[in-house]
């Protein structure tokens, strides 16, 4: 049933003289006056850009989007990514004028609806996460740490101390060290504990006045609530060291407690996963950044800023400013849809959609403890990470083999091979947008999958249009661009 | 060439000593470690390295690992094959699959190299 | 409202199953005087109706449907087709994640090594990868990969007519790792070769030149790249994703990486964000480059399909040594641009880049021939220019807003003390939806705002 020639590469499709008329003639005359642009300056040939025609564009993306699997369509158990559902009401929201067309140099009095909008935004982040300074300047999550940190060495350097380290345990997220590496600062990674927590004695041990900050996620990437983080965090402020959250995992606490609450001094937010901003194959995404009120001088402009007496919404830089990590204010569009979120739920809902996604996972986990194994024990928060590693001796198959099975099943892989710190794993995230069918069918599939022949798994997925690219030869030759040579 | 009469680093990188000249490459060890390598990348002739120090790199599709400079000296050749048929690093890591020669500063820095026999002991210990 | 899903009796199914009497027997993980004793503070849970009434009371109005937009500085309003809206709002592309598990994502895939193709003819650059966050960064990741591949990361030139936010992400970026940010002061509203070849020397990693300039004025690109290699130094041009369809491609210009703003290439405004990073060079530097790339490959069974390509270069696997430290990135936006740029085809391309550069001349000279009005800079431009006024540009913009006329930016914005008389200077760009009834009403309204 798949319609092969929509699917051809668009070049494969381009036969000259098609196209489709967008444009109108030019409705203003010549002008003289003015100096012209040389020919030196000019293009002497028309782009090779494909000529298709609309029909077949609309056809060729729409048998492409047929090939993907997305929240829409299938679970997603994504750990450390909270695949819940994006709410349809938030596309028509972000549609309405103000919200999709303003230009970010518009005058202030002509975008007041969207500046205290993103206001509101600022204090809800803040009271979500008890660090009441907030910027909504970041791009997406790594470039949320990435300012975070620019933001405490500015703070360090106000203060004439020179501190150079960046601490981590070996669990954490690939983006933690690369941000550090790009802030300018030495990274020390911790290596991983048996129980998988932060190990308080290493910790102490790296320790010194060199340290500037120590990056952590809680829960962390194992689905584990650090229950001593009060104390790493008395730690690093007795050197006079900050602790920054990475706030990918704030799905399970929502309402529950809060990162200035246990102990943190800046944290960032993925929008695109706790709320709800569309993954979008990839981004676009948010990275909000929250810290306390003696690092807010410090972020990065602009701030919205509000004046009670005039009623008035502004755009700020703060005393000590950063700077700018991106261009104009934000990712506005996806800021937005997170706000309507938090709009249509309230904190009693947030707290709800928290408690859910914790009870899911733990019922998930419940489900599948007696054929995988779960190192870490039988509770977990929204997420917990279990490992093929017995499976893997007893008869080859692999995690990546149980993960591509699963997509014959009609369900999307969990992630694999992270955190680093456990053998062949695997971390589900069920999140609070499913229902109890739909994870014990996911258990059942899995169940089946852990006892079919290994054969039949080593060699899936069966039903899908392709089947394991061969990425060592991509690697080795990459082919990244289509060429007219090619046939 | 065979292990036997190699010196290892913990790095993983093996060194041939013939007078002051070190032939290097990357353990088995190591390679099986990556699996599949897709690309290297070579220094200079000409260009001179501490110890410690990275001298290139070694892809696979999974990791990128750093090739270390065992010992200090002065590249005077690079395995110019080797980048074009990297599968030689599989089948012939000790011999076909040496990736450069250094001209040594100082020759008894290998003595602090470990034997062969040495060098496993710490694979084993590294991987529990 | 959660959007939750399980009735009474199937909650208790699960507590049963996990063992546990209520879901507060969950949270024990956190400690008790961890935990919050209080609903969070936040307004009461609205329902669709209730928030679509508000939202609509105060996003409803203003944007580009109330004013006319003459707005300027890196981002546009161009017309975007409506297959653009239709295909990516279909949520097997919006609400499916990054394409890790190939064999789940091969449409996404797909539409990406399209784009990539797409971005690499419209630049004629060797490759391009699959996005970065916007123009910003992507100025900034330019420069961290020229240090990558030349080594030198003593010094940076940058032309002094790039536009200011770019300055200030550069400075931003590279404020503690001790790297000299070298301005280069512009002659008249373009760089000078001279002045160029004057300031790089062998310690210069890069030149980063914009083409337009933030001025809307055409620089000497070829000269300044020459000038570039001489020195050993990478060319980065930061360009106009509208002009290939009238002017040089970057890669014309013989430089080493190109980057742009893609945003007016089928990205809605949206206040400044989200847009998109387009990023290209040289095929030999591939294995320098940040971000993802899609490649093409052959599955178990010989079929050609599409997957993630040099991963063990980013974060998820090279840590603190990746190429950069971006995980997301701006997946939906490029793909926006491919269904445009495949809508629109290269004569779409042309039109909208002609169109533009036309308007704008016939909006400068009608502006021009206001008295006190001129254009502060007497060079060529292709769709923007900067014009200077008698009144001080705050009070000139206010007028024209209030006529419901947007202009700008404004210099003083920026500081912008490099150009003389920067105080009353504010830029004007056209794109290809600006009619010639818009134009004539915004030079009545100059006129009128200025003689008064």
């Amino acid at each position: 049933m798949r319609n092969q020639i929509a699917t051809q590469l668009l070049f494969e499709m381009s036969k000259a003289g098609r196209g489709t008329i967008v444009f109108p003639e030019s409705d203003v005359p010549d002008v003289t006056s003015l100096p012209t642009i040389s020919a030196a300056h000019l293009a002497t040939e028309m782009l090779p850009l494909p000529e298709i025609a609309e029909p077949d564009v609309v056809r060729h993306f729409v048998n492409l989007s047929t090939l993907n699997m997305s929240v829409d369509s299938h679970f997603y158990p994504l750990g450390s990514c909270t695949m819940k559902y994006n709410p349809k009401r938030h596309e028509r929201l972000a549609r309405l004028p103000q919200a999709a067309t303003s230009h970010p140099y518009q005058p202030e009095n002509q975008v007041q609806g969207l500046l205290s909008i993103l206001f509101e935004m600022q204090t809800m982040l803040a009271e979500i996460s008890g660090l009441p300074g907030v910027s909504l300047h970041p791009a997406a999550g790594a470039q949320g740490e990435f300012t975070a940190l620019l933001t405490a060495a500015a703070y360090f350097k106000d203060r004439g101390e020179n501190r150079t380290r960046v601490l981590f345990p070996a669990s954490a997220h690939g983006t933690n060290p690369a941000s550090a590496a790009l802030a300018g600062f030495e990274c020390v990674q911790l290596a991983a504990s048996k129980n998988g927590f932060v190990d308080l004695e290493q910790l102490k041990s790296q320790l010194d006045d060199r340290t500037a900050v120590f990056m952590v996620t809680n829960p962390n990437t194992l689905g584990l609530f650090e229950r001593e983080i009060a104390k790493v965090a008395d730690m690093l402020h007795s050197v006079g060291g900050l602790v920054y959250i990475d706030g990918a995992n704030m799905n399970a606490i929502l309402g529950k407690t809060r990162p200035g609450d246990f102990g943190g001094d800046m944290m960032h937010y993925n929008v695109h996963k706790t709320f709800t901003g569309p993954h979008g194959a990839g981004g676009p995404g948010a990275g909000p950044i929250a810290v306390r009120d003696f690092l807010a001088p410090f972020l990065p402009a602009p701030i919205v800023h509000y004046d009670a007496g005039k009623d008035w919404y502004s755009l700020s830089t703060p005393a000590k400013s950063i700077g700018q990590v991106r261009t104009f204010f934000g990712n506005v569009g996806i800021l937005l849809r997170g706000y309507f979120y938090i709009r249509t739920l309230g904190g009693k809902g947030l707290r709800e959609a928290s408690e859910n996604a914790v009870l899911n996972a733990n019922y998930l986990l419940s489900q599948v403890k007696d054929f995988l194994d779960v190192p870490h024990g039988d509770r977990c928060m929204h997420e917990f990470v279990a490992s093929a590693r017995r499976i893997k001796e007893q008869t080859g198959v692999t995690t990546m083999d149980i993960a591509k099975r699963l997509l014959d099943y009609g369900f999307h892989a969990p992630t694999v091979y992270f955190p680093l710190v456990v053998e062949e794993a695997m971390m589900f995230e069920p999140t609070e947008t499913e229902s109890l069918q739909t994870l014990d069918a996911f258990a059942t599939a899995l169940r089946t999958i852990c006892s079919e022949p290994p054969d039949l798994v080593k060699a899936a997925p069966h039903t899908t249009a392709v089947c394991r690219p061969d990425e060592v030869n991509a690697a080795r030759k990459p082919v990244l661009c289509w060429s007219a040579t090619e046939c | 060439m065979k292990p036997d009469n190699l010196r290892f680093a913990k790095t993983h990188e093996w060194v041939a000593v013939d007078g002051d000249i070190a032939t290097i490459g990357v353990s088995e060890f190591a390679v099986k470690l990556l699996t599949d390598i897709v690309y290297l990348s070579l220094p200079a002739v000409g260009k001179r390295f501490s110890p410690g120090e990275s001298m290139g790199e070694i892809e696979s599709v999974k990791a990128v690992s750093e090739i270390y400079a065992p010992v200090q000296g002065e590249v005077i050749a690079i395995n110019e094959q080797l980048p074009d048929s990297l599968t030689l690093l599989n089948d012939s890591p000790y011999d076909k699959a040496w990736i450069l020669k250094l001209r040594m500063t100082d020759s008894s820095q290998v003595d602090g190299l470990l034997r062969y026999a040495e060098y496993q002991k710490h694979c084993e210990s590294a991987t529990h | 409202m959660a959007y939750l899903f399980d009735t009474p009796e199937q909650r208790q199914q699960m507590l049963d199953a996990i063992g546990i009497q209520h879901v507060d027997d969950l949270f024990t993980q956190i400690p008790t005087e961890l935990q919050l004793k209080r609903e969070l503070n936040l307004p009461p849970a609205v329902s669709e109706l209730e928030l679509q009434q508000e939202m609509e009371r105060r996003l409803g109005q203003g944007g580009t449907s109330q004013k006319t937009c003459f707005l300027g500085g890196g981002v546009y309003d161009h017309f975007i087709p409506a297959v653009v809206d239709e295909i990516t709002s279909r949520g097997e592309f919006y609400t499916a994640y990054t394409p890790y598990q190939a064999e789940a994502s091969q449409g996404t895939l797909q539409a990406f090594y399209e784009y990539q193709t797409l971005i690499s003819q419209l630049t004629g650059m060797d490759v391009s990868n699959a996005s970065l966050y916007e123009g910003g960064t992507a100025v900034s990741e330019a420069v961290f990969m020229a240090m990558r591949i030349n080594g030198r990361h003593q010094k940076v030139a940058f032309a002094g007519t790039l536009h200011p936010e770019y300055k200030r992400v550069l400075e931003t970026y590279f404020a503690r790792l001790g790297t000299q940010l070298v301005e280069l002061p512009h002659s008249n509203g373009i760089i000078d070769p001279e002045i160029c070849r004057a300031t790089l020397d062998a310690e210069t990693t890069a030149l980063v030149i914009q083409q337009p300039n933030f001025f809307g004025c055409l620089e000497d690109v070829a000269a300044l790249t020459t000038i570039a290699h001489e020195a050993g130094a990478l060319s980065i041009l930061a360009f106009d994703a509208v002009s290939p369809g009238l002017l040089k491609k970057p890669a014309d210009y013989d430089v080493d990486i190109a980057v742009a703003e893609g945003q007016p290439l089928g990205t809605p405004l949206q206040y400044g964000g989200p847009l998109l990073g387009i990023f290209t060079c040289r095929n030999e530097y591939v294995r320098k480059m940040p971000g993802r790339l899609i490649g093409k490959t052959t599955d178990r069974k010989g079929k050609d399909c599409f997957a993630l390509n040099l991963q063990a270069r980013e974060q998820h696997i090279r840590r603190d040594k990746a190429t950069s430290n971006i995980c997301t990135n701006q997946g939906l936006l490029a793909l926006r641009t491919t269904v445009f740029l495949a809508t629109i085809g290269p004569r779409g391309l042309k039109q909208m880049a002609t169109l533009s550069h036309q308007k704008a001349r016939y909006a400068a000279d009608l502006l021009t021939k206001i008295p006190g009005v001129r254009l502060k800079f007497p060079q060529p431009f292709f769709r923007e220019f900067l014009l200077q006024t008698p009144k001080p540009a705050t009070e000139v913009i206010a007028a024209l807003g209030d006529k419901g006329i947007n202009v700008g930016p404004d210099l003083v914005r920026f500081k912008m003390t490099n150009v003389d008389g920067w105080q009353n200077c504010f830029l004007v760009a056209l794109t290809e939806k600006r009619t010639r009834a818009e134009i004539e009403t915004l030079a009545e309204a100059l006129k009128e705002v200025v003689t008064c």
